[in-house]
């Protein structure tokens, strides 16, 4: 079996990696829970209060409204996201030159920051210097320059367009690689038989990438569900905090109102969802990709 | 790593295509055209923002091209409040750190994981992919409590060791696949020659594990230079700003006449790395996001 086969060896090399995740994840993990239990501020304080902070979260409308404003986000985003991946990597499987340059064009974005297109967005959204709003109206679909960050439904449609912008090549990119390792043999017998384009694609392209597309789907849920920086830089939760997303909520708490033990007690909450949500995905994945 | 090939078989390519008319493929080609015309815009506009004269850059409505050249925009980002250099050294800085204990810690581990008996083995590499798993934005609350004692607040190290915890289940998993591809014949003809397991690491299986240690490093880079919330709560102090903190800086200074130029340097700035970083490492880039991905 193994060249060296020592048992403690190998471990020893890991102790450090695993020291590591001991101090910095478990032991920050375990103070979370137990500061979501007091009423710690950056001010001071850390009584123990039992599960009043829980308590408080059930009867917190704001956070009842940034989870239902993050599940909404996630719902609208995922769908185009994934759509507009799966057409971009049909698109561009193929490798003449063109379709490789479009391929890394699509991509692209993907390796710049968040913070930084959002920046580039906000910009390009502007009423009055935005380029954005000038190519809408130039093009003829709107009459005038819109404001963007004024109402919560055009805010959350601006930031769709601008992270649609940012992160499609990411799906496209796992999906190429999903198509690509189909046979090509099974894509030829089928145009023998006559099949049309889009017929491949429904019977064959898109069954065989459905692990490759369940996959990104909850890469990118996952990723939306956690949203800050997009809404931090372009809607700062205007108008009137309609705008917040989860981790939005759990910063202002946190870090403007140094509320850490309530904080804390909504971190747990959002912790807890995002994994039941990832295990129901991730059984649903193993699921669909054996039949 | 499953290094999935983006360049598949020409013969294969061709042979699709033989049922495609003209006109089909000439759609197709506009089409790759208007995508690749829709995905570089933002970012030509906002280059060329960059250098426009201030009173071209407010100008309402505003102009696509500019009309006559300036540094204007990054000069004032250069000075601004503890100038850029300042900016760039904390960036570049933290992301060196995030990228030296990202290595330090997976590629021994990894060399543990992919060539020893270890006792548990799977449960322990789960326990080190676990903060995949746990949302770092939950931890921040409590690793702030904990840094704020240990004074790692406002400290390189400390923003370092959060993008440490972010990045360290993907750098152990690519650090264990590129031990694993490595013939165990090397490994045994070195321990003939009587080499112990450190000196097998160091001698034999690093210089062969380069490719996964340079994916390590640029996944490292790349999220450490972008990364915005942690660098927002822990760097709070003006001097110790890293870019993406600076540029919100940048826009809620100048509130009422936003400055939209010096915005858009400052965009510039933190972009170009990365984008240059991309066009140099590419094929690495690709697979090692497939690796990371597919698992």
């Amino acid at each position: 079996m193994y060249a060296n086969s020592s048992r403690y060896v190998g471990l020893l090399f890991m102790t450090p990696a695993l020291l590591f995740v001991a101090v910095f994840v478990f032991y920050p993990l375990g103070q979370l829970v137990y500061t979501s239990m007091t009423d710690a501020s950056l001010l001071g304080g850390g009584k123990f209060v039992g599960l009043e902070n829980y308590a408080k979260a059930f009867s917190d409308r704001g956070f009842w409204r940034s989870l239902w404003f993050t599940v909404s986000y996630t719902l609208y985003i995922t769908p185009v996201l994934m759509g507009l991946g799966f057409l971009a990597a049909l698109l561009t499987t193929e490798n003449t030159r063109l379709k490789q340059v479009t391929r890394g064009a699509i991509f692209l974005p993907v390796v710049i920051g968040l913070a930084s297109s959002s920046f580039i967005w906000l910009w390009l959204f502007d009423q009055q210097v935005g380029l954005f709003n000038r190519l809408l109206v130039d093009i003829g679909i709107l009459d005038k320059p819109l404001v963007w960050f004024r109402s919560a439904e055009l805010g959350q449609l601006a930031v769709i367009i601008s992270v649609t912008w940012k992160i499609v090549g990411f799906g496209m990119i796992l999906m190429v690689a999903g198509i690509q390792s189909i046979g090509d043999d099974l894509i030829e017998a089928a145009m023998i038989d006559g099949a049309s384009y889009w017929q491949r694609v429904r019977r064959i392209i898109l069954p065989l990438a459905a692990r490759s597309i369940l996959l990104a789907t909850l890469i990118s849920a996952i990723g939306s569900m956690l949203a800050f920086d997009q809404f931090y830089i372009m809607t700062s939760g205007a108008p009137r905090g309609q705008t917040f997303t989860s981790v939005y909520w759990i910063y202002q708490n946190s870090f403007v109102y140094f509320k850490l033990g309530y904080g804390s007690a909504l971190s747990l909450i959002l912790m807890v969802i995002i994994m039941a949500g990832a295990a129901v995905q991730i059984a649903l994945t193993s699921r669909k990709g054996r039949s | 790593m499953s290094d999935i090939p983006l360049e598949r078989s020409a013969v294969g390519v061709s042979t699709r295509r033989v049922g495609t008319r003209l006109p089909a493929r000439v759609i197709v080609a506009l089409i790759c055209w208007l995508v690749i015309a829709i995905m570089a815009w933002p970012l030509i506009m906002s280059f060329l923002a960059s250098l426009k004269p201030q009173a071209e850059v407010t100008a309402i409505p505003p102009d696509y091209l500019p009309h006559s050249l300036s540094l204007q925009s990054y000069l004032t980002v250069y000075e601004y409040q503890a100038g850029l250099p300042t900016y760039l050294f904390n960036s570049s800085m933290v992301a060196f750190l995030t990228i030296l204990f990202c290595l330090a810690l997976a590629v021994p581990a990894g060399y543990g994981l992919a060539r020893f008996h270890v006792p548990f083995k799977e449960v322990l590499f789960l326990l080190l992919l676990a903060s995949m798993m746990i949302p770092y934005q939950a931890l921040l609350t409590p690793l702030f409590l904990m840094f704020t004692k240990l004074g790692l607040t406002n400290n390189h190290v400390g923003l370092a060791i959060i993008h440490t915890i972010l990045q360290l289940p993907f750098s152990v998993y690519v650090m264990r696949n590129a031990f694993e591809g490595i013939p165990r014949e090397l490994e045994e003809a070195a321990i003939v020659d009587g080499c112990s397991p450190l000196q097998i690491l160091g001698r034999v299986f690093m210089p062969l594990a380069v490719p996964g240690m340079v994916t390590v490093a640029l996944f490292a880079f790349i999220m450490s230079w972008n990364e915005f919330l942690a660098a927002l709560i822990f760097m709070s102090k003006e001097t110790s700003f890293t870019l993406p903190v600076l540029l919100t800086s940048v826009i809620g200074s100048f509130y009422g006449s936003v400055a939209w130029g010096p915005l858009q340097a400052g965009v510039m700035v933190s972009v170009i790395p990365c984008i240059a970083i991309y066009f140099l490492l590419q094929r690495h880039y690709v697979s090692g996001f497939l690796s990371g991905a597919v698992k």
